[in-house]
């Protein structure tokens, strides 16, 4: 079993044998798959428009059926009506019905913010009363934080929970928006502030107690048939025995489902993207112009080529991490840790990739979607073809469960706290780096293996990250927290590097199982990534040491990140015809 | 009520097809397999009907080696009880009949459903051979099937219209489209279906009688052709010689 941890890939060599690949699938888990696929193809899209209008009870009633299905409680312990199956089988689950538009986000704000609050910091008695409801959606849940003054910065809310005299309730008085779900959810957990408490204490709050009400739907640009509305709390009376946790212990409850709600949009975005790519690539099959389909045109094989690695970089991405969760929480609870708190540590300690991911995969489906517009040209704008929906409903990824401007921020804060702890040690690997540049420079040549040179330039681009990260941490100190754009810069480097040795990972062990000749498109995806990302991270290694190193020290810099970016020259032109003929000729997503 | 529900494998709707033996074998290689659906729809969810309205067993078989296992797994997650997989090469119709009935003539079931053809072969052989084997009665093309005591009440797709039978127990059944509405395997079937009994026997030594000599892909699609709304002459000249339609 893999031994690696949160934010060591950056430090560490991970092995091929040692990541979850999704051509592993078990017979079991494809089963799971092809149930939400059906249960997408036979009750949510031939129901777009009637979804998207907010046809009166239609949503509630599609959750009910797959609460029946049990897609809902996939993860929830036997005990409380579920099938207690593992991170990874519940990421897939997650995957496939993130095709579904509004019905992937009630689904997910159900199953995931919505329950999961409950699920891991409840009592007894909560998780008794409230889970198995949950878990078929005879009560629909939904999680309100934001508030209108208080998003991003989510600590800073301005919802009061004031005991009452005989010491039975709170009241609760305050105003979220943004609510998911919020207009036909029976469950609300609540994050407010007890008294003048600094940090948020979490409430579980009913739809029918006295004192909350609901304003209209939001009239949004995408997942328009997601209800979202703001829920106005006036006085609204909660029983003692509804607060989750402890006093004060809300924004860690908030947190911890948020690094979950990450990794799990980057799934949802996922299932998405190969829808996006199923009908981008059915259309360029079926458009013809100048006598021949446009799948033939070298310019739409570029996006559809383009489309593909991207989405198979994003999907090995998200299962190696997964699957490192899912290690982690299996050591600790090999250790006498109990299933949720494992849990919570597990996903606690990749919260690095977690944030990764969530950059990653909503950017990713954003590309996807909007090439799926330019592919379908004329058509693409018209509302009446499916790309219209699919690029307004992809947007909105970039922004929720953190926008990916917090989420780069974090990455790197995160990265740099765990070193300050003593937690990952950055700091002797970019010393180590720092030395590198004064000697002399490796000239040993890579073997001739499969990926012997990738592997080599994958561990070039951690060393790039380590100059930069270490460079910037040792120069600014404390100030680099504030420095946005050197952190956007270093994540940026850390997000490709992270993707770039996934795919590479995928594919060495993928070529083991299937045969290096059986997987050349694959391979070239590889290539192709590598390839793109390398001139990347040489960009953005300069644009941060451009904007913070001086003199001398900047130009050995300059030239280390030179060294550390550079890669042999490659037809990418070849390589991105190969990996487009065969999902033209299979008219679908075949990765 | 003893119920038995014949299913095979059929390629997946999307699937490439593909050649090898000199055009005399289909290419399974990279296709993705599926319960063939009208035995799925159909025959199996109104077995499971059945079952729920009057008590008794569904069992459902297949012949062929164990690459069908998957989907005979994906049958006990839908909700059958058993499973029996005859462990012998699917060479034809006959051959498929001749073993399913080998099999099942002593075990006295009451009720034999079959999806009326794969959408593969579209033979539609197999129940009537099966049938025909046993020496049991035979309704093709089911779309309505009640039971009474010991009596089943059929309607049967007939050109133009329906026909209405009836007829005693035990009886195949060929069904199509309209018996039943598909049902979603749910997690608790899928979870339930890895401890069902699938009990895999020897074939009885079944022969083809028939061999395949060659297989063709349909000619591609040709372009439109647009003719003058005037020029009917020719119209009808082309629907009679080139797509002799009239």
């Amino acid at each position: 079993m893999s031994a690696i941890k949160g934010g060591e890939f950056l430090i560490k060599e991970t092995e091929a044998k040692d990541i979850f690949i999704p051509e592993e699938w078990d017979e079991e888990q494809l089963m799971i798959a092809q149930t939400c696929n059906d249960f997408l193809e036979q009750e949510v899209f031939p129901n777009l428009e009637r979804i998207d209008s907010m046809e009166e009870g239609l949503m509630p009633s599609l959750l009910e059926k797959a609460g029946a299905l049990g897609m809902l409680s996939v993860s929830i312990p036997e005990e409380y009506g579920g099938f207690e199956k593992d991170f990874v089988t519940g990421m897939l689950v997650t995957e496939i019905t993130g095709a579904g538009h509004s019905f992937a986000v009630a689904f997910s704000a159900h199953s995931g913010i919505g329950t999961l609050p409950i699920l891991y910091y409840g009592n007894k008695a909560q998780k008794d009363k409230y889970i198995p409801k949950l878990a078929t959606a005879e009560w629909k849940a939904s999680y309100c934080l934001t508030e209108p003054g208080s998003g991003s910065d989510a600590n800073s809310g301005k919802t009061k929970a004031t005991l009452t005299e005989d010491g039975k309730h709170y009241l609760i008085t305050g105003q979220k928006m943004w609510i998911t779900n919020g207009g036909f959810a029976d469950i609300y957990t609540v994050f407010a502030k007890i008294g003048n408490d600094e940090n948020l204490s979490a409430f579980i709050v009913e739809r029918g107690y006295e004192g909350i009400s609901f304003g209209a739907e939001e009239k949004k640009m995408g997942i328009k048939g997601s209800s979202t509305v703001q829920v106005f709390f006036n006085d609204c009376k909660v029983p003692i025995e509804n607060l989750l946790s402890e006093q004060g212990k809300g924004f860690k409850i908030a947190l911890n489902i948020l690094n979950i709600g990450r990794i799990k949009l980057a799934g949802a975005c996922l299932g998405g993207c190969k829808k996006g790519i199923d009908l981008s690539v059915n259309y360029a099959n079926e458009r013809s112009q100048f006598g021949r389909p446009i799948s033939k045109y070298g310019a739409i094989r570029h996006k559809i080529a383009e489309q593909a690695i991207q989405v198979f970089v994003l999907e090995s991405s998200l299962y190696r991490c997964t699957r490192d969760i899912g290690n982690a929480i299996k050591a600790l609870e090999a250790g006498g840790m109990d299933h949720v708190n494992a849990l919570l540590k597990g996903v606690e300690q990749f919260a690095t990739e977690a944030a990764i991911l969530k950059v990653l995969g909503s950017e990713v489906t954003d590309y996807v979607m909007d090439e799926g517009v330019q592919i379908y040209g004329g058509m693409g704008y018209s509302a009446e073809a499916p790309m219209d929906r699919a690029y307004r409903d992809a947007r909105i990824n970039r922004i929720f469960e953190g926008t990916n401007e917090i989420n780069r921020m974090l990455i790197v804060d995160m990265l740099l706290k765990k070193a300050m702890k003593g937690e990952l040690d950055l700091m002797g690997p970019a010393m180590k780096v720092a030395e590198e540049l004064v000697s002399i420079p490796d000239f040993s040549e890579p073997g001739d293996a499969l990926f012997d040179k990738e592997k080599k330039y994958v561990q070039n681009f951690k060393k790039s990250v380590l100059m930069v990260a270490g460079s910037a941490a040792q120069k600014l100190m404390m100030t680099l927290s504030k420095e946005q754009e050197i952190l956007t810069n270093i994540a940026d480097m850390a997000i490709w590097t992270y993707a770039a040795e996934s795919v590479l990972l995928r594919v060495e062990k993928l070529a083991i199982l299937k045969g290096e000749e059986n997987v050349k498109e694959q391979v070239a995806m590889v290539q192709t990534y590598i390839y793109d990302v390398a001139d990347k991270i040489n960009k953005a290694g300069k644009d941060a040491l451009n904007s913070f190193a001086e003199g001398d020290e900047l130009r050995m810099q300059l030239m280390g990140i030179k060294r550390f970016t550079k890669v042999q020259a490659f037809n990418p032109k070849t390589a991105r015809q190969t990996i487009a003929v065969k999902v033209i000729d299979e008219n679908k997503y075949c990765y | 009520m003893k119920i038995l529900v014949c299913i095979s494998k059929a390629p997946d709707t999307t699937s490439k097809i593909l050649f090898t033996d000199e055009n005399t074998k289909f290419n399974e290689t990279g296709v993705q397999f599926i319960v063939n659906p009208y035995d799925e729809w159909y025959a199996l969810v109104r077995g499971l009907e059945l079952k729920e309205q009057m008590g008794g067993t569904v069992t459902v078989i297949a012949v062929g080696g164990a690459e069908n296992d998957p989907i005979i797994r994906k049958a006990l997650a839908i909700g059958a009880d058993d499973a029996i997989r005859i462990d012998a090469e699917a060479l034809d119709a006959f051959a498929v009949a001749q073993e399913i009935s080998n099999y099942v003539s002593d075990k006295s079931y009451d009720l034999i459903l079959c999806g009326k053809e794969t959408i593969s072969y579209n033979g539609a052989q197999v129940p009537g051979l099966i049938a025909e084997f046993m020496d049991i009665a035979f309704a093709s093309q089911a779309i309505k099937l009640e039971i009474n005591g010991t009596i089943a009440t059929i309607e049967c797709d007939v050109q133009g219209g329906t026909e209405v039978l009836e007829a005693n127990l035990p009886i195949v059944l060929s069904v199509a489209k309209g018996m039943a509405e598909q049902r979603i395997p749910n997690m608790r079937g899928i979870m339930a279906a890895r401890t069902k009994k699938l009990e895999v026997m020897p074939g009885s030594g079944a022969t083809n009688n028939c061999e395949v000599v060659g297989y063709s892909l349909p000619a591609a699609k040709s372009g439109c052709k647009y003719i003058d709304p005037d020029n009917a002459e020719e119209l009808i000249s082309l629907l009679r010689n080139e797509a002799k339609a009239i």
